[in-house]
């Protein structure tokens, strides 16, 4: 059977998404570089420390002849409305998480609120990538 | 107040060290979120962990910037800073002092970060792909 590996975000700007990710959220980079042989394409990936085999690649919106300027706004735009990707993350106590991620300068859109299915929260990237915090909701076994 | 054993105080200034090592923490950082003063805290967390806390939280520096050096292409100045450290010279000889090679060394052991990064085919494919050129353009954008 195969295994989750890596998924794709689109970011405005790899720095800035490099810092939020690191510094804010907490995670490692997995990968960072830069290949000239491809027009100086940078493969960066970040990952939660607790699952080494886990990773997010942080994608800068290419130009030319990669993506022509008409998608690329198309992308930029569906990003600025929030509509190009979400992570949905889980932690063992929402309330600290949460503390603790605004208390590094993370901007929460929804702070943590009772669900069927446990307690989430919510908050965005620089790029406006959705993310959901959930302490997910432990069922008894029938 | 809820009573804590004497060691979740400790946990919590090692866990400190484990998440924020790459904020510019020292001892007083972690003796302050334990409570404690630095001289009692230094001994009961070698008690507890069996390591001193400056030794704990170089280590865990060390441990980051060595993936650093084999998973990414940047500057040992760059990765110094990026774990915590401000000083490339006292990086340079706590890390080969730990490991046994300067940072430059260590990471000439290892194949280049690019063999690691996994780049899938798919982004090779796309931005490999050579723009499309043939004499007739360079003659159609050439004045008549």
């Amino acid at each position: 059977m195969f295994k989750l590996a890596t998924t794709q975000l689109w970011v405005h700007d790899q720095d800035e998404a490099l810092q939020f990710y690191t510094r804010k959220l907490g995670m490692e980079v997995r990968a960072d570089v830069t290949l000239p042989e491809l027009g100086d394409f940078r493969w960066l990936t970040v990952g939660p420390p607790s699952q080494p085999d886990v990773a997010i690649t942080l994608m800068a919106i290419p130009g030319p002849p990669v993506m022509d300027e008409h998608i690329a706004d198309q992308v930029r735009d569906l990003m600025a409305k929030g509509f190009a990707g979400a992570v949905f993350l889980t932690t063992d106590d929402v309330q600290a998480s949460f503390e603790e991620l605004r208390g590094r300068g993370v901007e929460f859109t929804e702070p943590p609120e009772e669900r069927p299915y446990g307690i989430d929260a919510g908050f965005r990237d620089p790029s406006g990538n959705s993310f959901r915090l959930t302490q997910v909701r432990e069922v008894a076994p029938v | 107040m809820a009573f804590a054993p004497p060691a979740r105080h400790l946990l919590r200034a090692k866990d400190l060290a484990d998440a924020r090592y790459f904020e510019p923490l020292t001892v007083d950082d972690l003796a302050r979120v334990a409570g404690l003063s630095r001289a009692h805290f230094s001994r009961q967390f070698r008690r507890a962990f069996g390591e001193a806390p400056h030794s704990y939280l170089l280590t865990r520096r060390l441990e980051r910037a060595a993936a650093l050096l084999r998973s990414t292409d940047r500057s040992v100045a760059d990765i110094c800073v990026s774990v915590g450290l401000q000083s490339v010279g006292s990086f340079t000889t706590s890390f080969t002092r730990t490991f046994g090679l300067s940072p430059t060394a260590y990471r000439a052991t290892f194949p280049s970060a690019a063999t690691y990064a996994h780049v899938p085919a798919c982004v090779l494919r796309v931005y490999g792909r050579p723009q499309h050129r043939t004499f007739r353009e360079d003659r159609a954008a050439a004045p008549v």
